[in-house]
């Protein structure tokens, strides 16, 4: 049923994305994907048959504008169960390796 | 080979403002500085799975404001973007931000170096949230998120700028503007203005721009200034001994006073920008823009205006005033509650401005108030005292607060100017010296001060040394 | 009292009422069928069993001091992708297996207000992504009517907990068909409410466009039941709406007199099974025979909605999962600097299907992409969203079938993504429009896996549908059937 469809014929990028991505991939998976992506994407390709001139895109399944909150500090109730979740801490910051910059 | 001389500057200022809200842009955390690190902090600022974003009406209303101030047009229809990269202070690693339509457009600044008056364009205005906080240690680095979140106005300008002086004119004067506007309570030592800037070089009069290096962060105006400055130089070094310039982001070291190239990110910077699906359109309407505008308070121009037209200050009095909208307050109340707008304007530029510059304070944490000022400016233009007490009244009143008359009491600088009780004073020294008398009777002006200074010492210094030398000149008729 | 576990919601609501058994039956009963069946289903990832029994000990204290509430000491399963405070909530994957729900989502906290409990955590596809339960970190979820076949995902741990009677009801989420396909598979209920009409508020992001809160239940009746706790505006989720919930529950007796059932080829696709297209068929005749109209209507767009949900879909999951990066909650795995370790804490954190959907996801959006990819399906978005809305002028619910096929063996599609998405081809519409869909059981295949059938109501429109759907079933006993289940060995 998938050979059906026609290929990306520029191939995709896979580690490139991945990085943007900050996910390390095997040489494995690098091939893997490589191959279902393409394939997918070849799939995909068949929504550039359709005329969409003049068409507004979906940005929101719900046409609502404007919907605000009040500028009310409140204190979240559960603050002290966060830095209990931190895999690590120091003084009550968020601990990590070194930020070099 | 291009000289230095040929070569100009360009600089862009992106200036990041905190917004004075109450709580956060996204959710209720409180914004209030100098908490324990993440305790204001929820899900939503947090990243946590499952959270949402809603919209602080109010952080969109200052933005507004900001921009009817800075001379922007509003758009009507704006909305907010995901802006993605990693970093640690990302709770999202992803950036809620405006890209494509922004809430404010166009703009500018007006600002004066070397008494010319010069005009910066801006590009935009929006609103997006800030980042966590990093600290660094030797070994490590922690993050604290209740900095999360807050709303942050982003003012780009255009490439209008072409030196470092400007630079720092320019965010002077949107500091001064922001302030005047309400929004944003511009503490740069609490971080509530940071700039990214970029600066490149090219050949005057030439309409393309060099290559440039963005400067990022920086959370002092002198020290773009200071920056900027270098960086230019070098730039201009670089590129007449036939050098190119590398477009890197730079760190600026106060210590060694240089710029220097970051590490080179390894991922190219692809934002992949697209509108948030959490959250929905700002529709704006002409009414609730026009209401804004109307309530605009006044700024900074126009209260330079009606200082020199209204109270009839000089302009270098007005301009001293206006540049700090809180001490130009408190100038207003006193000198409406004293009736005196001179006198008032000397004190505050005066003995205010230099207590405030030497203790490095800021007029909101000393204890003088427009009310006890203006009492004791009352008392100084009654001649109750004389400007030696005024001042020292003043540097009471400025560490303790209280009563202006009480305080001059206390410490005997209150006046007599009653010619009538001052007059058998006169007469007495009259009669006891007839020597220094008859020296003034001569011509001699410095007899007059010795007896002054008589009757000084009979009063015990309570009589106003102006009224006794009148005195003096009219019974002794010269 | 042994088969409290066998009753629905609504069944035990009138036995609670009635004082003819306690909470802490229900719970205790409950428990013991998921002993005697969770063995071999796997629905189960979490039970906190001791606060359970406690807090049906408790409910059963304030209803005897009068308190009333409408789920009061009711245990109904959560699917492991929703807050609970206290509960874990690792969504499938290993990456979140440290992660402790500090808050309530919305629609727990008003099951909670209405006194439920929320017995445990249900097994699901990681992150909403897949359509089998194969893609969980934890365990493979084995279909009640078969345990060699896969329940659907990602809600499978939810509709097999339900359909095994091991859950009285459960919360599922549904993205692109994830709480009706594997309904359609278990031969339960399945209901995906309109978006925006239940808060997503503590609901794990996957699409936040397609996502919605939904339920698995044995019939209609529950789902309504569950339905008017849950609708509802929320002031933490800007997408939720602000139109009022209905009575749903109220209006389901009306008879179908003048209601038009709207019938599309196009979602009969190539290649349907044949039981299946014989057993939605049967349902169409049945409906004539309510007095409903039946309609043609056609859905044009119909076969490139699957390309358009896969690349919206994916690109608003790569941007919500980027999160997880193991700095602030979570699993965190070494590296020498903050990049290191997201690096390596997603690469071993997320399955190989989260990775490829957000490898898809970040190509979409990515710089030379946008306009191509995402921009343009979003416009595609926008004509199905048409065509349903023209389709609606002239009818009051769709009639389709749920999946191509009756439920398959594990493993099968493991090694093709496409082929697994390509499944999805009934259900991604309504997540695309915002439509609401109820999938229910009106057969089964011959070798006795069950068949469901959709309606899809336009937004807003929960009521007719349910009332719809619940007239089929109560005229039917497809809902009735249970699997026969060995006991766990």
């Amino acid at each position: 049923m998938t050979g059906q469809y026609r290929e990306n014929a520029e191939g995709v990028d896979v580690r490139y994305v991945a990085n943007l991505a900050r996910l390390d991939l095997t040489d494995e998976e690098v091939e893997l994907f490589q191959g279902q992506l393409e394939n997918i994407l070849g799939y995909v390709e068949q929504l550039q048959e359709l005329n969409v001139d003049g068409i507004e895109p979906t940005a929101h399944a719900i046409s609502v504008d404007n919907v605000f909150r009040r500028d009310e500090a409140l204190l979240f109730e559960g603050a002290e169960n966060i830095p209990k979740n931190f895999p690590a801490e120091n003084q009550q910051l968020v601990s990590v390796p070194k930020i070099i910059e | 080979m291009i000289s230095e001389e040929e070569l100009e500057a360009t600089i862009g200022l992106e200036t990041h403002v905190q917004l004075n809200t109450r709580s956060k842009i996204w959710c209720a955390c409180s914004t209030t500085f100098g908490a324990p690190p993440n305790t204001n902090v929820c899900p939503v600022c947090m990243g946590y799975p499952g959270a949402l974003p809603v919209l602080n009406e109010n952080a969109v209303r200052l933005t507004v404001i900001a921009g009817l101030a800075l001379g922007c047009e509003i758009n009507l229809r704006s909305k907010h973007d995901r802006k993605s990269y990693f970093y640690p202070d990302m709770p999202k690693n992803y950036q809620i931000t405006q890209y494509d339509q922004p809430l404010c457009l166009g703009g500018q600044v007006v600002y004066s170096l070397d008494g010319v008056e010069r005009v910066v364009r801006l590009n935009r205005i929006h609103l997006e949230e800030d980042v966590g906080k990093n600290t660094h240690f030797e070994n490590s680095s922690g993050v604290d998120y209740n900095r999360a979140g807050t709303p942050l106005m982003e003012i780009v300008t255009e490439a209008d700028l072409h030196s470092a002086e400007e630079a720092f004119a320019y965010l002077q004067a949107l500091k001064e503007i922001l302030s005047y506007a309400g929004v944003s309570h511009c503490n740069l030592e609490e971080g509530n203005m940071r700039c990214d800037v970029n600066i490149s070089v090219a050949p005057k009069g030439s309409d393309k721009l060099g290559v440039k290096t963005e400067l990022k962060n920086m959370n002092t105006f002198r020290g773009v200034r200071d920056a900027a400055t270098y960086e230019i130089k070098r730039q201009k070094r670089e590129v007449s001994v036939g050098g190119t310039i590398q477009q890197t982001t730079i760190r600026w070291d106060d210590t060694t006073g240089k710029t220097s190239a970051m590490r080179s990110k390894e991922y190219a910077h692809d934002y992949r920008y697209f509108p948030d699906p959490d959250l929905m359109p700002i529709v704006l309407t002409d009414e609730e823009v026009d209401a804004l505008r109307s309530a605009l308070p006044e700024m900074p121009a126009q209260r330079r205006e009606r200082y020199v037209q209204e109270l009839g200050l000089p302009a270098y009095d007005a301009d001293v005033l206006v540049a700090d909208r809180e001490i130009s307050d408190f100038f207003e109340q006193t000198a409406t509650l004293c009736g005196n707008a001179k006198s008032a304007s000397n004190f505050l530029m005066g003995d205010m401005m230099r207590m405030l510059n030497d203790q490095e304070r800021s007029i909101n944490s000393v204890a003088i108030s427009p009310e006890s000022l203006a009492e004791l400016i009352k008392l100084f233009d009654a001649k109750k005292v004389n400007n030696q007490g005024a001042k020292e009244v003043f540097e009471v009143l400025f560490e303790k607060g209280g009563d202006a008359l009480e305080i001059a009491k206390e410490l005997g600088k209150i006046q007599t100017s009653d010619t009538g009780s001052i007059e058998p004073f006169v007469a007495q020294v009259i009669e006891e010296h007839p020597g220094p008398v008859s020296d003034y009777q001569g011509g001699k002006d410095a007899a007059l001060q010795f007896l002054v200074g008589q009757v000084m010492r009979l009063s015990r210094g309570k009589a106003n040394p102006q009224v006794v030398g009148d005195l003096f000149k009219d019974k002794l008729g010269t | 009292m042994g088969d409290l576990h066998t009753y629905t919601l609504a069944g035990l609501q009138g036995m609670l009422a009635d004082g003819r058994c306690s909470s802490v039956d229900i719970v205790n009963d409950v428990l013991a069928s998921i002993d005697r069946t969770d063995g071999r289903v796997q629905a189960y990832v979490d039970i906190d069993r001791e606060t359970a029994l406690a807090e049906a000990a408790a409910s059963d204290k304030m209803r005897a001091e009068g308190d009333s509430r409408m789920l009061l000491g009711i245990p109904l399963g959560v699917k492991d992708i929703l807050n609970v405070e206290g509960q874990p909530c690792s969504c499938g994957s290993k990456l979140l297996k440290p992660y402790r729900s500090v808050y309530d989502a919305t629609s727990v906290a008003k099951l909670k207000a209405e006194g439920a409990i929320m017995l445990g955590r249900l097994n699901m596809d990681e992150f909403g992504m897949g359509s089998t339960t194969e893609n969980s970190s934890d365990q493979v979820t084995r279909n009640p009517w078969d345990v060699g076949k896969v329940p659907g995902g990602s809600s499978g741990g939810s509709a097999a907990a339900v359909a095994a009677d091991s859950a009285i009801a459960a919360l599922g989420s549904d993205t692109g068909g994830s709480i009706r396909q594997p309904a359609s598979f278990c031969g339960c209920v399945g209901f995906k409410p309109s978006y925006g009409r239940v808060s997503r508020f503590g609901l794990t992001a996957y699409a936040s466009s397609l996502d919605q809160v939904g339920t698995l239940t044995k019939d209609v009746r529950d789902a309504a039941i569950l339905l008017e706790i849950l609708a509802g505006n929320d002031h933490r989720d800007s997408t939720a709406l602000e139109t009022p919930v209905e009575d749903y529950s109220a209006v389901l007796e009306q008879d179908l007199n003048g209601v038009r059932i709207g019938l599309a080829k196009d979602f009969f696709v190539e290649g349907i099974h044949a039981d299946v297209s014989e057993a939605v068929n049967k349902a169409v005749e049945h409906y004539q025979s309510l007095g409903a109209e039946i309609v043609d209507v056609s859905i044009p767009h119909l076969k490139y909605a699957i390309a358009t949900y896969y690349v919206i879909a994916t690109a608003e999951a790569s941007t919500n999962l980027a999160r997880y990066d193991g700095i602030r909650y979570g699993d965190r795995k070494d590296g020498d600097n903050p990049i290191a370790i997201s690096c390596a804490t997603r690469a071993a954190g997320f399955g190989t299907e989260v990775k490829r959907r957000i490898i898809l996801g970040t190509y979409v959006l990515s710089s030379g992409y946008y306009d191509a990819y995402y921009l343009r399906a979003q416009k595609v978005r926008s004509l199905l969203r048409r065509d349903f809305e023209q389709a609606f002028a002239s009818c009051d619910a769709m009639l389709t079938p749920v999946a191509p096929t009756p439920a398959y063996p594990i493993g099968s599609v493991l090694s093709d993504p496409l082929e697994m998405y390509l499944g999805d081809i009934c259900t991604v519409p309504a997540n695309l429009a915002g439509l609401c869909g109820l999938s229910q059981p009106c057969g089964f295949s011959a070798e006795g896996l069950p068949i469901g059938m959709q309606l899809l109501g336009p937004a807003g429109g929960e009521a007719s549908l349910l009332r719809i759907g619940y007239q089929y079933e109560q005229s039917t006993e497809w809902h009735l059937r249970k699997p026969e289940l060995e006991v766990s060995a």
